[in-house]
């Protein structure tokens, strides 16, 4: 047994490491949901959903166990292979995209191995590419969906989804370019680092100043190919009923909802790597109190959990909110107490934190914008974004060029 | 058996079942995702050999692109089921002829080639001195040694989108 643990150890630390990243995405997954639900809801002034669970945290769980025993039928005259391929496409390669993703520096020594964040190792070579490769076949969940179902609103709102991925991912694939000329390399470790020219520079060395063009062409091309607001034409709701999914009920239904929120999660988790720095800390190397930021965080929050816990109108209420406060506020306080954990959160602290920016500007952008209309869908990607990147490109390559043959010398 | 020659069978025959499916699947559609199926077990080869960039470039190009138009059009025109027509007398002795005649080049290279082949094999990378597989060496080689080769065929795809664009719109003229 012991010899078959350390022939076959890289193997079962990727198995675990993928079990352990499939249950975090999915909670994560979920209580996105939640969030998206109870901010767009503040945004109209509502409360949004407060009835299952303290602030309807159990809201999620409910939803779950709804989708999983609602009745499944099968419409009639669906092409039943690719009818029941369609959501397992879109789910499957949402979920594998988020495995090339790094969310640490460093690797966790444990039994003698170095265990990564992240499921891929960190020297992937064309990480980005492979990333990109993900996107381009989940166009097929959409498409094929849409289709299969034969019916006339699935088939408008797969063809135009075909239409507007095919478009924008040649924005997105162009915008990112500059990005690369800088770092040099496709290697998502190798494009986070090469934003710490120096480890003084903090928050000015990210690629978002220099590539501002790039990042907003990225930003809102990425929005588009996840078919959220204000781009979610495929399943816009008061022209196509739902779109690509009015013929999928249950749990079917919900393996297109994860994969929606998972391409979300990857699209914030490239925005940050690529323009914002990764794992970097927004402040220079040298102010090391910067290293409490996580735990002045934590405890403030914990603590008023806790005060808006005890007075809540529920019992189970006021058992829970304490003691997930309790549990925020302790995380904090061991983090002070001990530096050499402190110093290894650091990272995926800063990683997640802006990765909770850009899902917010997500619910954001749905909270305020109204859906584009077709025809301008489609020129705002081929006449503006397009051209745009393109520029960015030229730009990008000039300077470096300049760089290399003036200013080395 | 080394993982690597499992994952090529694996990658081999899906490529080699995916192809078969693609006769002879009656829908338009099926034929499609069998191709892409085929796309993506080429792509698989590639990064076998130690070719990431090509790898990457495969499915991105032809298993994103190319085949997501080709089920766009299928789509966009609602092809029904084929229409099999019994094979014509001209496809059938030099049909035959020509899997013969293709099936003989494709063993002769094969044979030919073993001792490279199984240098890549052991190695898990091209011989250096072929240096396609790095992203780098694909840059320096289309940029640098085939510059005015490379140009020429943008060139030419650029007239090829030209012609369609004017063939388009003629109508409205």
């Amino acid at each position: 047994m012991n010899a078959f643990l350390t022939t076959n150890a890289e193997l079962i630390i990727t198995l675990v490491k993928i079990a352990l990243l499939l249950v975090i995405v999915l909670t994560v997954n979920a209580y996105l949901t939640w969030f998206e639900r109870k901010v767009v809801a503040h945004m109209q002034s509502r409360w949004g959903p407060h009835r299952v669970g303290p602030h309807g945290l159990l809201q999620p769980l409910a939803d779950g166990v709804k989708f999983l025993f609602k009745e499944d039928p099968t419409p009639a005259g669906v092409d039943k292979f690719v009818y029941y391929l369609a959501p397992m496409l879109a789910l499957a390669l949402a979920l594998t995209s988020i495995a090339l993703i790094p969310f640490g520096p460093d690797p966790i020594k444990l039994f003698g191995h170095d265990i990564y964040l992240g499921i891929a190792p960190p020297d992937v070579n064309i990480g980005i590419l492979a990333l990109f490769a993900i996107t381009a076949m989940g166009v097929y969940g959409v498409a094929l969906a849409g289709w299969s179902s034969n019916s006339k609103y699935p088939l408008l709102g797969g063809l135009r989804s075909s239409a507007q991925m095919i478009s924008y991912e040649l924005a997105m694939t162009m915008s990112v370019v500059g990005v690369l000329l800088m770092a040099g390399s496709f290697n998502l470790k190798k494009i986070i680092e090469a934003q710490a020219h120096h480890p003084e520079c903090g928050i000015v060395g990210w690629n978002i100043w220099p590539q501002l063009l790039g990042f907003f062409c990225f930003f809102v091309s990425a929005v588009a190919e996840t078919n959220r607001v204000p781009f979610d034409l495929p399943e816009a709701e008061s022209e196509l009923v739902a779109g690509f999914h009015t013929e999928y009920a249950s749990f079917k239904f919900a393996m297109f909802f994860i994969a929606e929120y998972t391409s979300m999660i990857t699209v914030s988790c490239l925005c940050t790597i690529m323009f914002f720095g990764g794992w970097l800390s927004p402040f220079p190397a040298s102010w090391t109190f910067t290293h409490y930021v996580p735990s002045a965080i934590l405890i403030p929050f914990g603590l008023w959990v806790i005060w808006d816990g005890i007075r809540y109108e529920t019992i189970f209420g006021r058992i829970f909110l304490p003691g997930a406060g309790t549990a925020f506020a302790g995380i904090g306080a061991v983090l002070i107490l001990l530096p050499s954990v402190n110093l290894f959160i650091q990272g995926p602290f800063w990683l997640l934190s802006k990765i909770l920016v850009f899902l917010f500007i997500y619910v954001w952008m749905r909270g305020t914008l109204p859906r584009f209309r077709y025809d301008q869908l489609m020129a705002f990607g081929w006449k503006l974004l397009l051209p745009l990147s393109i520029v960015n490109v030229i730009a990008t390559s000039f300077i470096i060029l300049a760089k290399m043959t003036w200013w080395a010398k | 058996m080394t993982a690597p020659l499992l994952v090529f069978f694996v990658l081999a025959a899906l490529a080699v079942i995916g192809a078969v499916s693609l006769i002879l699947q009656k829908h338009p559609i099926h034929s499609a995702l069998s191709l892409i199926v085929v796309m993506i077990a080429l792509a698989g080869l590639y990064l076998l050999l130690g070719a990431e960039f090509v790898a990457a470039v495969q499915i991105i190009v032809y298993g994103g692109a190319i085949m997501v138009l080709f089920v766009f059009v299928i789509m966009l025109l609602n092809a029904g089921v084929e229409e099999h027509t019994s094979i014509s007398k001209m496809a059938g002795a030099p049909g035959l002829l020509l899997v013969v005649a293709l099936a003989g080049l494709v063993a002769a290279t094969i044979v030919r080639s073993t001792d490279s082949i199984l240098s890549t094999m052991q190695t898990g990378e091209m011989s250096s001195s072929l240096g396609v597989s790095k992203t780098l060496g694909i840059s320096g080689m289309i940029f640098k040694d085939f510059v005015y080769p490379f140009e020429l065929t943008s060139f030419l795809i650029l007239i090829a989108v030209l012609g369609a664009t004017v063939l388009a719109q003629r109508e409205k003229h």
